[in-house]
């Protein structure tokens, strides 16, 4: 019974309701899912033609490609602004000094290269954003998949239990935590996003399965006599996860910005992680002095969560059966 | 009707029971010694410690210290600071400006938000309507205090329209720039949730009829379907009130306004961990009853909303 209350913003739950949804969608669907489900419906076809003829899936797809390479070897692309790429290396003497040979984005506060610090940030501000989401979506795979397939007791029980979490304004919840949590790493961070993260998704996950499990490719996995986890690992779980993935993926972006948010008001990502929430929040008291310092780590953390948004989003038409 | 009002409000009082006791369990039985986790970099006085244990029944069961803490914060105690001053108390006179702050902010996002959606849901496809839905997007993608920051350099400094910090030029003058920047995040959910519906709703079998009858293209527009697009809306503005009451933690910690999401903003620089946690849960139990008064009047709009 899907709850009066939504507190999507999207119109997830009618989107799950639709029984048809795309089966080419899941990564691992098995071959019972091909052969007994018939042909025909939205996503018989295949999302991977549809994906690829559009321009508004490879642009962000390629920037977050980009975007990637730079999390994992930060060290060299930090060289090819022309210095020697070293974020720790800092002459107050060039504080808040622009642009010059070698650094292109000029100095901050404390005279370390921005365009150094900027790079370096990419893997901690990626890291949560992926972190939180991966924590989030295993959650909510578990706690959806389990609400989904039962009624009564253990529906009822794990729906209210993501009605508390969804009770939380996202970043008080988020705030609440951080403040009483000593230790603020990538880890600890990404972990307390992900605690109010996965509620979303899960109710999303609860309404997808409950719209496959009375597919007649379930039915006729079950005749066939492959075991009742089986088939839901292999056909109803696959089945679901196609407009889960697009929310996901909009969700990473959502995080990367929550963590920058968190780390601006202070209870974010501590001193020695280098990342773009703390280059802005450095950046605040300097701005009319010295724009550059809010520019540069705005402008990568703004390309980042925009190609991470609009691939969700393409994903999400590709995938929605309705469109 | 009545009793989806009592199953409503049965299940808000759940939820509240559960929000209260996850803040309750992260905060003080979490592994580690709450006390000194509140006072933050500051060593505590033995005084203050054994003031905070006594204060939240730290030395009792951790049932019982739950449900003394759910006492208060019913009867309305959110607890006090390190210098004995009660959080309600504090909030108490900060109220109307986050009131104030949040309606212009609700009210600019809502008019907002309405005629961007209406107009591009009218013209699905045109160059207007990917416009609109290019710009939601990419706002959605700037974190709020950027926006906070950039608009007082440019809007404040730079070309002086409107005050840059604090509320001493009275509304609406203090509060535009500020509600502004807030509104601007809950618009593009806004203005994307009534695009859908309404280009959705125009094709709806009952806008075919009412047009076959006979009836013009503007009362068919302006009654029926903004009527059964406003719907999936209203259910938003409870979300965003949350991201509103987020929203206004950090731009009023940026321009200075004296309300009490700039209370949380300090408090969580100067580490005054309780309260921190008080005035979370006033925001708390603010957005769960915001919630439960919007389900209301949307299920009062659609009566199918209280079979379900």
């Amino acid at each position: 019974m899907p709850e009066p209350r939504s507190h999507d913003a999207t119109d997830v739950e009618e989107r799950g309701e639709v029984t048809d949804q795309g089966r080419e969608t899941g990564a691992g669907a098995g071959p019972g899912a091909g052969t007994a489900s018939p042909a025909g419906g939205p996503g018989a076809r295949g999302v991977w033609p549809r994906l690829r003829t559009r321009a508004s899936f490879w642009v962000p797809t390629g920037a977050l490609v980009v975007l990637g390479a730079v999390a994992l070897a930060p060290g060299f692309f930090a060289t090819l602004g022309g210095g020697d790429g070293d974020p720790r290396v800092c002459l107050l003497a060039r504080s808040v000094q622009a642009s010059a040979t070698g650094h292109p984005f000029g100095f901050d506060v404390q005279g370390c290269d921005v365009f150094a610090n900027v790079i370096y940030g990419t893997r901690a501000s990626l890291s949560v954003g992926l972190l939180a989401t991966a924590v989030a979506l295993v959650v909510a795979l578990v706690v959806g998949t389990a609400a989904g397939l039962r009624d009564g007791l253990l529906d009822t029980a794990l729906s209210r239990l993501t009605d508390v979490f969804l009770g939380f304004p996202f970043l008080v919840g988020a705030l609440v935590v951080l403040t009483s949590l000593g230790d603020r790493s990538v880890v600890s961070v990404a972990l307390v996003l992900g605690l109010f993260a996965w509620p979303t998704l899960a109710r999303l996950v609860r309404s997808s399965v409950r719209s496959v499990r009375g597919a007649e490719f379930v039915a006729a996995s079950r005749a066939m006599g492959i075991s009742a986890t089986r088939t839901v690992l292999l056909h109803v779980v696959p089945n679901s996860l196609g407009p889960v993935l697009a929310i996901a993926t909009i969700m990473v972006g959502q995080v990367i910005v929550a963590e920058s948010t968190l780390t601006f008001l202070g209870v974010g990502l501590e001193a020695p992680s280098i990342s773009w929430g703390r280059q802005l929040a450095e950046a605040q008291s300097r701005v009319s002095s010295a724009p550059h310092l809010l520019l540069w780590p705005s402008l990568f953390l703004t390309v980042t969560v925009l190609a991470l948004i609009s691939l969700g989003d393409v994903l999400r038409d590709v995938l929605d059966p309705r469109s | 009707m009545i009793l989806y009002v009592a199953r409503r409000v049965l299940g808000l009082a759940g939820t509240l029971v559960g929000v209260t006791f996850v803040i309750y369990a992260m905060v003080f039985a979490l592994p580690g010694d709450p006390v000194a986790a509140l006072g933050g970099d500051r060593p505590l006085s033995p005084s203050v410690v054994a003031q905070l244990r006594q204060q939240y029944n730290l030395d009792e069961p951790l049932v019982v210290q739950y449900l003394l803490y759910l006492g208060g914060v019913l009867t309305g105690d959110l607890g006090s600071d390190f210098n004995g001053r009660s959080v309600a108390g504090q909030m108490a006179g900060r109220w109307p400006t986050t009131i104030a702050l949040a309606l212009t902010a609700w009210g600019l996002q809502i008019v907002v938000g309405v005629v961007l959606g209406v107009v591009a849901g009218l013209r699905r496809g045109s160059l207007l309507d990917r416009g609109v839905l290019l710009l939601t997007i990419l706002i959605s993608s700037v974190p709020v205090f950027v926006l906070g920051v950039t608009a007082q350099l440019v809007v404040g400094v730079r070309w002086q329209l409107l005050p840059i910090a604090g509320s001493s030029a009275g509304w609406p003058t203090a509060y535009l720039l500020p509600a502004a920047v807030i509104a601007v995040f809950g618009l593009a959910p806004i203005a994307r949730l009534v695009r859908g519906s309404v280009s959705d709703t125009l094709g709806a079998d009952f806008v075919r009829a009412h047009r076959a009858k006979g009836l013009s293209p503007r009362r068919v527009v302006g009654l029926h379907v903004m009527r059964s697009s406003a719907i999936p809306v209203l259910t938003y503005l409870a979300v965003d009130l949350g991201l509103l009451l987020g929203g206004t933690v950090v731009v009023e910690g940026i321009f200075n306004l004296p309300g009490v999401g700039q209370l949380l903003f300090s408090a969580v620089r100067e580490q005054e961990g309780a309260i921190v946690v008080g005035v979370s849960t006033a925001l708390v139990v603010i957005f769960l009853l915001a919630s439960l008064v919007v389900d209301l009047v949307a299920s009062a709009l659609d009566p199918r909303i209280r079979r379900a």
